[in-house]
């Protein structure tokens, strides 16, 4: 397999023929935020915040699937593209109801990491506040629509990883939700394999597992009757 | 079938043509205004009359002037009736015995149709588009034969690209230089597509032509097969055209009853299929990544390109995919040679150009006119201007992917580059008229609205930024915005044509983007001034010296 020769940032990389910009970027150590993007299943280039400039072609092309080229010169942060990235964020943000702050996923959310990254502290778009269901009829799992982002991820693991095919799209453009099987709720999903490959690909606190909120109020009194009698038999003092 | 059965059928046909014809438009717009009960009364009266040895009552395509139907002509002295109803129609067949026709005369000469220069158009509303025998009289099938016996297939590939055909969808593309990318990518299996999703609000040329003619759109196909090596097609028609869908399966299977498709076509060894495939609704189909995913039977939702179609289409096959009228414009130009195509239009744009004539204008309907006609002689000679003594104000053409052209720039040429200067396109070919009445914010909330509803949710940008962008111009619209909330629109603007994933979205500011160029005061007189903060607003307390 030929190598090919470009610039990233200035920076010159070598990257292998079939490579995307995206992974020769990585290799080299630079990164280009992505959130539709997920390792091991097919590209798709939806969420449009791996755009990159590249020198002689007046249109931005999404690193995720673009090829690289030899002598191919790209910019991965120009003024520009932190600008739209920024506004992909903040149209995320005023989306659905993200609310960070009673998220599963708080301090684990992609989205909200790269708000932070973009220094997003406010949304100036009209936040849309839709009418979003929480689906809580599967054994092991949960999905709140508040929080997804549409980016497609679950359903590519569950087609391409585990071959199920139960996360589906209905409906289109900012009506579109994820879906299991023919709408139905997840727990009646027959195709459903339990798998879990979903919650693990989701960027946000869309798909979590049951319990996992609840788990992390779980109290461990035994520590409390621990330190006492530690204090009381001195066990602490050499 | 050989080229002498062709003869043949033609010189029966012919021989078999009575001495006088009425012809009456059987296309959807009259249809709607019972022109099948008019075509009843004009063969009850024929009857009756005892005229039918020299009277031929023939159902045809669309006659052009939509809005003046149902539309009756009459051969061989080439007058024309409008309005008729079943009523006047017989009034029509007195008029061979020196009777009076009561029914209103149109004017074949008025400069709607004088103006025009028909080549996609050329049968319609003189051919049967039930009778294959209809086409065939009219030259049809023979650019098939042709390419077929006295042509290869790069011999077709070159006439094409010699022609300088562009793609009629909107774009432009040279169609050529697609058919040689598409021969030239070496596959056991390729397919053709004829693209008949037509979506654009106030569009009706494809539909027009498929109703109208569609052998023509076959026979391209045809053409378009042997010369890239297919031998799968498919028409991709929306199902909101049921007669279309209907014309064309009737046609598909003639022309397989005839060894036209099928195998062995003109008992060669080529091979071809038609197949329909019907759109469930959706605009974004037209698209052609989503399309072909729709065709193969999964949700209709764009793709990044590369891979284009020509390479990695259907079913990861190379693909040819064309817009009905550009497959409409193969036959002629095969029978007719390249050079003589070539000659007419503009030196970028060659040929002629549907366009579907619609909104606040005299003439309603469909016209062909050479590439690089004015829109003055389109809009106030053909047209006729604007009903009741209104002035026209601007011309929108592309839909909702277009922009509107102000009343000033009236003597822009039509072609590609004109148009897309002028921060439009050539688009399919719809043509929307408005008067001073209209409002331009309204006309590009509504053109948001259609994008918005027809956003497939893929990407985030057309998701979510044609959902702000439509509250943004509600809002100026209801006179509660302010010149911040300007500027977040076409900041919008920018980015959804920017970073979109497929032409829906990358066109879809185009509305507004034209109208502020052109019509910024109307914006202007409808904005609040921002809101005065009270004194000392926003400002940290200072903390006094101590």
């Amino acid at each position: 397999m030929a190598a090919k020769t470009l610039t990233i940032d200035g920076q010159m990389v070598s990257a292998e023929e079939q490579q995307t910009v995206l992974e020769a970027a990585r290799d080299a150590g630079i990164r280009i935020p992505t959130l539709c993007h997920q390792e091991g299943v097919m590209a798709i280039g939806a969420c449009r915040l791996c755009l990159v400039e590249v020198a002689g072609i007046t249109k931005l092309l999404p690193a995720c699937v673009t090829k690289v080229q030899e002598g191919m010169d790209v910019k991965t942060n120009t003024e520009r593209l932190q600008k739209y990235r920024r506004m992909i964020l903040e149209l995320l943000f005023a989306e659905r109801n993200h609310v960070c702050a009673v998220c599963v996923s708080n301090g684990n959310c992609e989205l909200q990491s790269l708000a932070m990254e973009h220094g997003m502290d406010h949304v100036r778009y009209d936040y849309r506040c839709p009418k979003c269901g929480v689906d809580l009829t599967h054994r092991l799992f949960g999905a709140d629509d508040n929080r997804c982002v549409l980016c497609g991820r679950c359903m590519r693991v569950c087609w391409y990883i585990e071959g199920a095919g139960t996360k589906n799209v209905s409906g289109r453009g900012v009506n579109s939700s994820i879906i299991n099987d023919l709408h139905q709720p997840w727990g009646a999903a027959e195709s459903c394999t339990s798998c879990g490959k979903c919650v693990l690909s989701c960027p946000t606190g869309a798909l979590f597992y049951q319990g996992a909120t609840v788990g992390e109020m779980t109290r461990d009194r035994s520590k409390l009757e621990f330190i006492v009698t530690a204090r009381e038999k001195k066990q602490w003092i050499a | 079938m050989l080229l002498e059965d062709l003869i043949k059928i033609q010189e029966t046909e012919l021989a078999a043509r009575k001495k006088c014809t009425l012809r009456v438009c059987l296309a959807a717009g009259c249809m709607s205004l019972n022109a099948e009960a008019v075509k009843e009364a004009l063969e009850k009266a024929v009857q009756e009359a005892g005229l039918a040895n020299d009277v031929e009552v023939r159902g045809v395509g669309c006659m052009k002037l939509c809005c003046e139907g149902p539309l009756v002509g009459v051969d061989p002295e080439a007058s024309l009736y409008r309005q008729v109803t079943p009523e006047n129609a017989a009034s029509i067949v007195s008029t061979f015995k020196g009777g009076q026709a009561e029914a209103e005369k149109g004017d074949p000469h008025s400069p709607f149709f004088e103006k025009q220069f028909c080549i996609v158009l050329e049968n319609s509303g003189l051919v049967d588009p039930d009778r294959i025998e209809s086409y065939i009289a009219a030259d049809g099938y023979f650019a098939l034969r042709d390419a077929l016996r006295e042509m290869t297939p790069p011999d077709v590939v070159a006439a094409i690209t010699k022609s300088g055909l562009r793609g009629r969808g909107g774009a432009g593309y040279p169609t050529g230089l697609k058919w040689a990318t598409v021969a030239k990518t070496r596959s056991t299996r390729k397919f053709v597509i004829c693209n008949a999703d037509e979506g654009d609000p106030g569009a009706f040329m494809d539909r027009s032509v498929l109703e109208s003619d569609p052998h023509r759109v076959i026979e391209g196909m045809i053409i378009a097969a042997l010369a890239v090596g297919a031998e799968q097609g498919y028409i991709y028609v929306r199902a909101e055209y049921p007669l279309a869908i209907k014309r064309l399966q009737t046609a598909i299977r003639q022309a397989k009853q005839m060894g036209l498709l099928g195998s062995g076509i003109l008992e060669s060894p080529f091979t071809f299929n038609i197949d329909i495939r019907i759109g469930a609704g959706a605009f974004v189909c037209g698209e052609e990544t989503a399309l072909m995913a729709s065709v193969e039977g999964r949700r209709g939702q764009p793709r990044p390109r590369p891979p284009f179609p020509a390479e990695a289409g259907l079913f990861s096959q190379p693909t040819l995919i064309n817009n009905v009228e550009t497959f409409a414009n193969v036959p002629p130009i095969i029978r007719k040679g390249a050079d003589w195509f070539a000659g007419i239009g503009t030196e970028k744009s060659k040929g002629t150009k549907v366009f579907a004539l619609a909104g606040k204008i005299k003439n309603t309907g469909l016209i062909e006119v050479p590439m690089g006609a004015s829109l003055r002689t389109i809009v106030e000679e053909m047209g006729g201007g604007a009903p009741d003594g209104n002035t026209v104000k601007a011309v929108q053409t592309g839909g909702p992917s277009g922009g509107c052209i102000p009343a000033s720039e009236l003597d822009t040429p039509v072609d590609y580059e004109s148009l897309t200067k002028l921060g439009s396109i050539m688009g399919s070919g719809g043509m929307i008229v408005m008067d001073q009445t209209t409002k331009m914010v309204d006309v590009a909330r509504f053109f948001m609205e259609f994008c918005m509803d027809e956003s497939c949710g893929k990407c985030v940008p057309c998701r979510v930024g044609t959902v702000e962008m439509h509250g943004l111009l509600a809002k100026i619209m209801a006179k509660k915005a302010t010149a911040a909330d300007l500027r977040t629109l076409e900041e919008l603007c920018d980015l959804v044509k920017n970073t979109s994933l497929c032409g829906l979205g990358q066109t879809a500011p185009n509305p507004v983007l034209s109208t502020l160029r052109f019509f910024r005061n109307e914006y202007a007189e409808l904005l609040q001034p921002e809101p005065k903060l009270p004194a000392g607003a926003g400002k940290l307390p200072v903390p006094s010296s101590a």
